[in-house]
C-alpha cells in the first residue's frame, strides 16, 4: 500500500472534489427533505430546512390521490405507463441492436460498413428533427396517443445506440469462432444463438441499464406524441406541477419527483457495478 | 483418386493479387504442407479450399466433386484453426458434437462418436470442462478431436501448433504425425516452420508470395530446391548460397570460389555442362561441411577436403557450427561436437559432394 500523504495540492484536490459532488447532491437533498415536509411548513419557513414532523403522508398522496391534469389518481397510472412503454421497448431495441451488431461485426456482407455508419449516425441526430418524421409516422399508423406508439419509437431509436454498444463488444470475439461454427453447420441464427449471446450477458446489462434509464427519463416524445391519461410519468410530473397554481405542494411534488426517479436509481443501484465494467470490458485483454 | 485439385486458383484483394495461380493435386492419405513466410498466401489458400473465402478464379475439387458453389459445411471438410477456435460458453463434449448437432445427428450415435475420439486423444477426463479451464495442450487436443469425429474427406489445419510452447510443439507435432499415421487420412497442414514441414509433410509446397515455388515430397525439397529461395527457406541454418564460376575439369566440370591461389573447387553434378565459363550460385548444406575425418554416405569418393579460414564457432553442444570464409562469402559447416577451432585458424574439411546444387544467378532458378 502507498502511504496517504496531506500534502497542500491533494488537500486542494480534495477540497475540489468535495465542492463539485456538494453542488450535484444539494438539489437532491433539498428534494428529499422537501419531500417529507408539509407544504404549510415549507411555506412559513423557506424551501431549504430540515423537516420538522416527518410527513411521510407526501408519498402516499403523490402515489395514489394527487390530482393531475383532472385526474385525482396519483402518480400511478402515469408510472404504469412508463413501465408499459420502458420495459417492452428495452428488450426490444436491446435484442435488434445485438443482433445487429452480431451482424456487422461478425457477418463480413457487401456494405456492411456502410450500413453500421447509417445505423450509427441516429446517435448524433438531434431528437428535435426527428419530431416531424414521427408525427407522420404515427398519424399513418393510426398509433398517436398510443403506448404501442411509444414503444415503437423508444425500439426503433434505441437501435443506434444498442447496435453500437454491441458490436463493438463483438468485435472482440475472434473471427476464427465464427469460421469453425460454419464448417460445423451453424447458420446465422444458430451461431447467435449458441455462440454470440452465451457470451453476451456483460454488453447486455450495460445495453438494457442504458436503455431504460434513456427510455424511463425520455420527456419530448413523450410530451410531443401523448395526452392525458396516456402521458409516461415525466410528462405527468410537467402537468402535475402546472395543476397546483392555487397553493404550491411542494411537498407532494418532491415526493412525485423521487417516485419517478426511483426505478433508474434502482437500476444504477444493482447494476451499475456491472454498466462500470462493461463499458470497459475489452478494452484491456 | 485425388483427394483435392486446386486448379488455377487466383485472389486478389483489391489491387493487390495475393495467389498467382495456385496448381496443386493431393492424393487419399497424402500430409501435403503449403509452407512458406507471412505473406505468403498460404492461409488464404486454405480458407479457399475451406469455403471461408472465395477465389476470384479457378476452380477447388474435392473427392472428385467441384466445390465452388458449395458452403464450408457441405464440402465434407474439418478444419483446426491457429487459435483453436473452441466455443467459450461450451463444454469440451459440446464442443466436439457441436458439428453433429448442427446435422441433427442423433444423440447416441453422437455419444458413441466423442467416446471413441476422447479414447484416441485422451481427453476423457476433461469432456465436462470448458475450454478456459484447459492447458493450451489440452485445448489443441479437443480443437484436434472437433475435426476428427467428423470423419472428413480432408481435414486442413491452420498452423495448429504455433501457439504452443516449444516443448509441447515437439509432443503434438509427433502425435499429429502417428495421427495420420494411424488413420491415413488426408491433411492439408499450413505452417510457417520449415521444420515442421519437413518431419510431418508428405508433400510439401513451398510458397512465396503467392506462388508455389515447389511441390515434392520434403527429401527432394531439402536436397534438390528447385530455387534459391527454396534453398534458403528451408533448412536451419539454411543451405550456404556462395557466388562460384564454372570451369571445365579432365572429370567434367567444377565450381570455382575463390580467385588466385585461395581459389577453392568444387566437382559439381553432371547437367551443368552448359554453364561451363559462366557465373553461377553453388548452394551446399551446412551438414555437407565437416571435419575431415567424416564420411559422407556409402560412396568413397564422395567427399573432397578443401582448405578455410574460420571466422567464428557456435557450440551448440550436439554439434559445432563453424563459420568459414569461401571466397568473397561465408559459410557455415556442422563439425563434431568435440572439435575446438578457434577463430582465425585455418583448417581442413570435408565436403559432400553429392548434394551441391547450382543456381542461376540471375533468377536464382535451379541449374543442377
Amino acid at each position: 500500500m502507498r502511504e496517504m500523504t496531506f500534502t497542500p495540492s491533494r488537500i486542494f484536490i480534495y477540497l475540489i472534489v468535495t465542492l463539485i459532488a456538494a453542488a450535484y447532491l444539494v438539489p437532491l437533498l433539498v428534494v428529499a427533505l422537501n419531500s417529507l415536509r408539509t407544504a404549510e411548513e415549507i411555506a412559513q419557513t423557506s424551501m431549504i430546512g430540515w423537516p420538522r414532523h416527518w410527513a411521510w403522508g407526501n408519498y402516499v398522496v403523490a402515489w395514489g390521490d394527487f390530482c393531475i391534469a383532472q385526474t385525482c389518481a396519483g402518480l400511478r397510472p402515469y408510472m404504469l405507463n412508463s413501465a408499459l412503454v420502458t420495459i417492452p421497448a428495452t428488450i426490444v431495441s436491446t435484442m435488434l441492436g445485438s443482433i445487429a451488431g452480431y451482424a456487422v461485426s461478425l457477418w463480413r456482407f457487401r456494405g456492411d460498413r456502410w450500413i453500421y455508419g447509417v445505423v450509427a449516425l441516429g446517435i448524433f441526430l438531434p431528437q428535435q428533427m426527428r419530431l416531424l418524421p414521427w408525427t407522420v409516422v404515427l398519424r399513418d399508423l393510426g398509433l398517436t396517443n398510443t403506448l404501442t406508439g411509444l414503444v415503437m419509437i423508444h425500439s426503433i431509436q434505441g437501435l443506434s445506440f444498442t447496435t453500437m454498444f454491441c458490436r463493438n463488444y463483438y468485435l472482440a470475439i475472434p473471427q476464427e469462432l465464427i469460421r469453425a461454427a460454419r464448417i460445423d453447420g451453424a447458420g446465422f441464427y444458430r451461431i447467435f444463438w449458441r455462440i454470440v449471446l452465451p457470451l453476451s450477458p456483460p454488453i447486455l446489462i450495460v445495453t438494457v441499464i442504458w436503455q431504460f434509464t434513456h427510455i424511463w427519463n425520455e420527456f419530448l416524445y413523450g410530451v410531443t406524441f401523448t395526452t392525458g391519461q396516456q402521458q409516461p410519468v415525466t410528462a405527468a410530473l410537467i402537468a402535475l406541477s402546472a395543476s397546483v397554481a392555487d397553493i404550491p405542494q411542494h411537498g407532494v411534488q418532491s415526493a412525485a419527483v423521487l417516485i419517478a426517479a426511483l426505478p433508474t436509481l434502482l437500476v444504477y443501484l444493482f447494476g451499475g457495478k456491472y454498466f462500470v465494467r462493461g463499458l470497459t470490458a475489452g478494452a484491456v485483454k | 483418386m485425388s483427394a483435392l485439385t486446386i486448379r488455377d486458383v487466383h485472389k486478389r484483394f483489391g489491387s493487390v493479387e495475393v495467389l498467382k495461380g495456385i496448381n496443386l493435386e493431393m492424393g487419399s492419405g497424402d500430409f501435403t504442407v503449403l509452407v512458406g513466410p507471412s505473406g505468403c498466401g498460404k492461409s488464404t489458400l486454405l480458407n479457399i479450399i475451406a469455403g471461408l473465402e472465395r477465389q476470384s478464379s479457378g476452380s477447388i475439387v474435392i473427392g472428385g466433386r467441384a466445390v465452388d458453389e458449395v458452403a464450408p459445411k457441405d464440402r465434407d471438410i474439418a478444419m483446426v484453426f491457429q487459435s483453436y477456435a473452441l466455443y467459450p460458453s461450451m463444454t469440451v463434449r459440446q464442443n466436439i458434437t457441436f458439428g453433429m448437432e448442427c446435422r441433427n445427428v442423433p444423440r447416441a450415435k453422437r455419444d458413441e462418436a466423442v467416446a471413441r475420439v476422447a479414447r484416441l486423444l485422451q481427453i476423457d477426463a476433461l469432456l465436462d470442462r470448458k475450454p478456459s479451464q484447459l492447458s493450451g495442450g489440452q485445448r489443441q487436443r479437443v480443437a484436434m478431436g472437433r475435426a476428427l469425429v467428423r470423419d472428413p474427406l480432408l481435414f486442413l489445419f491452420d498452423e495448429p501448433l504455433s501457439n504452443l510452447d516449444a516443448q509441447l510443439r515437439v509432443e503434438m507435432r509427433m502425435e499429429i504425425k502417428q495421427l495420420h499415421q494411424r488413420l491415413g487420412s488426408t491433411i492439408v497442414y499450413v505452417t510457417h516452420d520449415q521444420i515442421e514441414a519437413m518431419t510431418l509433410a508428405t508433400r510439401i509446397a513451398v510458397m512465396r508470395q503467392g506462388v508455389v515455388q515447389q511441390f515434392a515430397d520434403p527429401e527432394t525439397v531439402y536436397n534438390r530446391p528447385a530455387n534459391l529461395f527454396v534453398a534458403r527457406f528451408m533448412g536451419a541454418p539454411p543451405m550456404n548460397t556462395l557466388a562460384a564460376r564454372l570451369e571445365a575439369t579432365s572429370g567434367g566440370a567444377a565450381a570455382v570460389v575463390g580467385e588466385g591461389e585461395a581459389a577453392i573447387r568444387f566437382p559439381v553434378p553432371a547437367g551443368a555442362a552448359g554453364w561451363i565459363g559462366r557465373k553461377v550460385v553453388l548452394g551446399i548444406r551446412p551438414e555437407c561441411i565437416a571435419e575431415p575425418t567424416r564420411h559422407f554416405g556409402d560412396a568413397p569418393d564422395a567427399a573432397v577436403t578443401i582448405t578455410a579460414e574460420v571466422e567464428m564457432i557456435e557450440p551448440t553442444g550436439a554439434e559445432t557450427i563453424v563459420v568459414l570464409r569461401l571466397g568473397e562469402d561465408r559459410a557455415l559447416g556442422r563439425v563434431s561436437p568435440d572439435l575446438r577451432y578457434r577463430s582465425g585458424d585455418t583448417a581442413r574439411f570435408a565436403i559432400d559432394t553429392r548434394k551441391i546444387s547450382l543456381f542461376d544467378p540471375v533468377t536464382g532458378d535451379r541449374i543442377a
